[in-house]
């Protein structure tokens, strides 16, 4: 699981490396009961699988690994301890085989499976995942994964009791703490303890190695890497799952990631039937496929809202020291409450999602998206769009309107600009539909799209924007990876980051509740605390939430137990029981 | 001669965007995202013809049929940009739209924006490159008539400028100027940037001609008659370089509308909604409006003419020239 994260393209940073696996025949020396048995219908063994990349991935070592290609190959090549089903959104064993928790909720004691071995048949035991643990959490290495593995202020303590007993122990209790290992990819002593401790980590599993140099605990291991092309990967015969009728996983013989830059060469070579599964589309690329779906051999689907959310948000950072006097002078309307519902009212959600999504994206109110079933809360109003509501509010709080233009109690007329990224074509969208709604409420709005990183610029250090429309993806279904959202010294608390002390009574109460559900490990009552942050959400307005996209994905019609997730990888999350016809 | 006329009829559409386009650029039809060409009828399902044409909006339950009509009150506007006025040449009553090349992902008239991004389309194009062109002249001018280190100062100068990394330098500007800036400010950002970036290559070619026209006969004998430097600039080799200068305006102007879009995607030209050419093609970009719109090829299809028009009113203009000159 992950934290949600500011570069939204890289959707869920920290998520799950590993593929959900599973099983292998029992093997020489290993015990049957260890084996992973999954259900699902058995399929035929052998054959290739070809997918894209949007870029080539820069490394294939889990703890270094930052971009979402070289996660999306090195989650076929790795294993985890406790892993996220994405059918279920709930943890399950994988490399342990069970674990006990404490009474305090500070103790997890995993039973390692036995008689596993890593894909270059070295066996796998405990120091393995000791060794693992220490390099994730070695400030020296700056893995992504650390920030996750620190919980209370401390790093957590990984103890082998045994061989194959490991017993993790942390500061404070912690409610989501399974969900910690989904992703913590298991690492090959025998092979990485010497880079590690001569210093060479950092260069360590690049691209450039032997493929006889790396081993993992996935379902498939490195046979190929074409620079420029292509990253071909083998079935892993050691693998520890198996089907139900005993046959060892994966199924696949071959995986083949294809190099093609861009989302619209993807949907090409996806019709032409050059790969065989697709992801990460837009709606409008959904429905050029969707004409063809019924001659040319593939399906779609559409899984509903997923987990991002996208919103509005105005600047709230303290500009004391900022010498920014002409956004600070606009800040008395942003601060103000009625403004943001007035702005709130008035914004077409609807015609977002019918204009920016074609129909695929649901209207949202708060940051818990319908796809988050277990997380959303009913209660939260869906108040129509209104202009005369907005108009009402604006009014109330003293604006009036001078030859249709909305001026201030002070007499200056409202005007803010919006910040997006250039390259995310639906938010400049959504961007331009907000500027036409406002000037129906005699706001004047200019929309600034930037590259990328000169937005983020701005938003997290210059603070020089007035507004900005953005999305984020979670990581997991689970609010603990929305910590450094919600709480107001966050450096993604978006609208004013980093704050040594909560700005406003409601960021106080939110940083109450999201530090308490984090300990508290009963879900029903951190439902609670988690609905009431959510509330607070739709009541303050710090983000104006708009709208959720539908999690679209792809498959060609020859591969079999396709069963895509809204979480990420959405497609390929169990690569090891898809199988070609 | 056909050429210009038609180049003038152009001109005066855009000018007059306001009265002949039927909606404002920015409005939005929000239930009609890429609505297909408004089809114009004249004969009715009986087979009747009518003098006033019609159209006929089968989207909704029942089909309504709208007749076109004509000097109809609308949207206000200004007269480029000065004479407020709402009188616009044709439209249907409401809740019809006519849609006569179609609408894009907002549902906004794609007709009426490409009548009004002409406007700032065409304008920048134009004195970007007449800023171009001018800065051209004056540095190749000097650096061919005069020779020697000032020839060298300045070549070296303008290949400098044509090597720098053009996209960098742009972030920067972006990044050093405030985040939101005025339309008038927009445009004239615009206009010095593609300006600015585009004076080298106009330069070289005018020096060439400079060079190879002063050491005519007609110059030496002038300048043995004790012509001054200016003069000889002015009268005898300058005048020489109008047909590279002609084709170089022809070249840039099209170049340039397509340069802003580039400058958009950093954040320097036209924001939305106010329309550009450039904006209009952007959209060409992706596959799903390639494959599933083909009206929003029509802006693109409207430029090639209008840019062969160009290049034809250029050879008129040249064959004038030497008409004149003879």
């Amino acid at each position: 699981m992950g934290r949600t994260h500011i570069w939204a393209k890289c959707a869920a940073l920290g998520l799950a490396v590993a593929c959900l696996g599973a099983p292998t025949k029992a093997r020489a020396g290993q015990a049957s009961d260890d084996r992973m048995v999954l259900e699902g219908v058995p399929g035929h063994a052998g054959g290739r699988l070809v997918v894209a990349l949007r870029s080539e991935p820069k490394t294939l070592n889990p703890v270094l690994a930052v971009d979402e290609p070289s996660r999306e190959v090195i989650r076929c090549l790795s294993a985890d301890l406790i892993h996220i089903n994405r059918a279920s959104l709930k943890t399950e064993p994988a490399l342990a085989k069970s674990w006990n928790v404490s009474r305090d909720g500070r103790q997890y004691t995993l039973q390692l499976r036995r008689g596993l071995r890593f894909s270059d048949g070295a066996p796998f035991d405990a120091d393995d995942v000791v060794f693992s643990f220490q390099v994730y959490l070695d400030e020296k290495i700056d893995s992504t994964q650390r920030d996750l593995l620190v919980v209370g202020g401390k790093p957590i303590t990984v103890v082998k009791v045994d061989q194959y007993t490991v017993r993790f122990e942390m500061a404070q209790p912690y409610a989501a703490a399974g969900r910690l290992f989904d992703g913590v990819a298991i690492l090959p002593r025998h092979l990485l303890e010497a880079s590690y401790k001569g210093g060479g980590f950092s260069e360590a599993w690049n691209l450039s190695m032997a493929a006889n140099q790396f081993a993992g605990l996935g379902p498939f291991r490195l046979k190929e890497y074409v620079p420029g092309q292509q990253v071909t990967l083998e079935r892993n015969p050691y693998y520890w799952k198996a089907d139900r009728a005993g046959n060892p996983l994966p199924y696949l013989g071959e995986v083949m990631f294809l190099f093609v830059p861009s989302e619209d060469a993807q949907v090409i070579r996806f019709q032409a039937g050059d790969t065989d599964a697709l992801s990460r589309f837009s709606s409008e690329n959904f429905a050029v496929l969707q004409k063809q779906q019924g001659t040319k051999g593939y399906h779609l689907d559409d899984l509903g809202p997923g987990l991002e959310y996208n919103f509005l948000f105005f600047n709230l950072n303290d500009l004391g020291a900022k010498n920014l006097p002409e956004i600070a002078k606009k800040q008395s309307w942003f601060q103000d409450l009625r403004f943001r519902q007035a702005v709130s009212a008035a914004i077409d959600r609807d015609g977002i999602v019918r204009l920016v999504y074609g129909g695929r994206a649901t209207a949202i109110w708060d940051q818990v998206t319908p796809g988050n079933k277990l997380w959303v809360d009913d209660k939260i109003a869906h108040p129509k769009r209104s202009v005369e509501r907005a108009r009402e509010l604006l009014q109330s709080a003293g604006y009036s309107w001078k030859n249709g233009a909305l001026v201030d109690p002070r007499g200056k007329a409202v005007e803010f600009s919006i910040l997006t990224s250039a390259s995310n074509a639906q938010r400049t969208k959504i961007a331009t539909i907000i500027q036409d709604d406002l000037s129906q409420l005699g706001i004047t709005v200019q929309v600034v799209p930037l590259d990328f990183h000169a937005m983020v610029d701005r938003l997290q250090s210059s603070y020089n924007y007035e507004a900005a429309v953005m999305g984020l993806v979670s990581g997991d279904a689970d609010p603990t990876s929305e910590m450094n959202v919600w709480l107001s010294n966050g450096e993604t608390h978006l609208w004013h980051p980093n704050q040594a002390k909560p700005a406003t009574p409601w960021e106080s109460e939110m940083d109450g509740l999201m530090e308490k559900q984090l300990v508290t490990l009963d879900y029903a009552k951190r439902k609670q605390l988690y609905d009431r942050v959510q509330e607070i959400v739709a009541e303050e307005l710090p983000v104006i939430c708009l709208v959720s996209p539908n999690i679209l994905v792809g498959a060609a019609n020859r591969v079999g137990n396709f069963r895509p997730a809204i979480l990420v990888p959405y497609a390929l999350w169990n690569i090891d029981q898809l199988y070609v016809q | 001669m056909g050429a210009l006329v038609l180049l003038a009829a152009f001109q005066f559409l855009i000018l007059f965007a306001g009265f002949f386009a039927p909606y404002g650029f920015a409005a939005q039809d929000r239930e009609q995202p890429f609505a297909a060409p408004t089809t114009v009828h004249f004969w009715d399902t009986q087979g009747h013809f009518h003098l006033r044409p019609f159209i006929v909006d089968s989207e909704s339950s029942e089909a309504r049929v709208y007749p076109v009509r004509f000097f109809v009150s609308g949207t206000p506007y200004k007269i480029a940009g000065i004479i407020p006025a709402q009188v616009h040449l044709f439209g249907v009553e409401q809740p019809g739209r006519i849609f006569l090349m179609g609408s894009d992902a907002y549902g906004r008239d794609q007709f009426s924006r490409f009548l009004f991004g002409g406007q700032s389309s065409m304008l920048a194009g134009l004195i970007a490159a007449l800023l171009s062109v001018s800065i051209g002249i004056l540095v190749g001018g000097i650096a061919g008539y005069y020779g020697g280190w000032v020839d060298e100062l300045l070549m070296r100068g303008g290949e400098l400028f044509l090597a720098l990394p053009w996209l960098y330098l742009l972030f920067a500007v972006r990044a050093a100027l405030p985040l939101h800036i005025s339309q008038w400010e927009v445009f004239l950002l615009l206009v010095s940037v593609m300006g600015l970036i585009g004076w080298a290559r106009p330069a070289r070619l005018i020096r060439g001609v400079v060079l190879s026209a002063k050491q005519r006969n007609f110059v030496v004998a002038a300048r043995g008659f004790g012509a001054s430097d200016a003069y000889l600039l002015r009268r005898h080799v300058l005048p020489q370089t109008y047909g590279v200068l002609l084709t170089q305006m022809t070249l840039l102007i099209p170049q340039y509308v397509l340069a802003e879009v580039t400058l958009t995607f950093l954040g320097l030209g036209v924001g939305e909604p106010l329309p550009s050419w450039g904006t209009q093609l952007a959209s060409l970009q992706q596959y799903y409006v390639l494959s599933s719109y083909w009206w929003m090829f029509l802006p693109a299809l409207l430029l090639i003419p209008l840019f062969l028009v160009f290049y034809a009113a250029a050879d008129a203009l040249q064959e004038i020239h030497k008409t004149v000159a003879l």
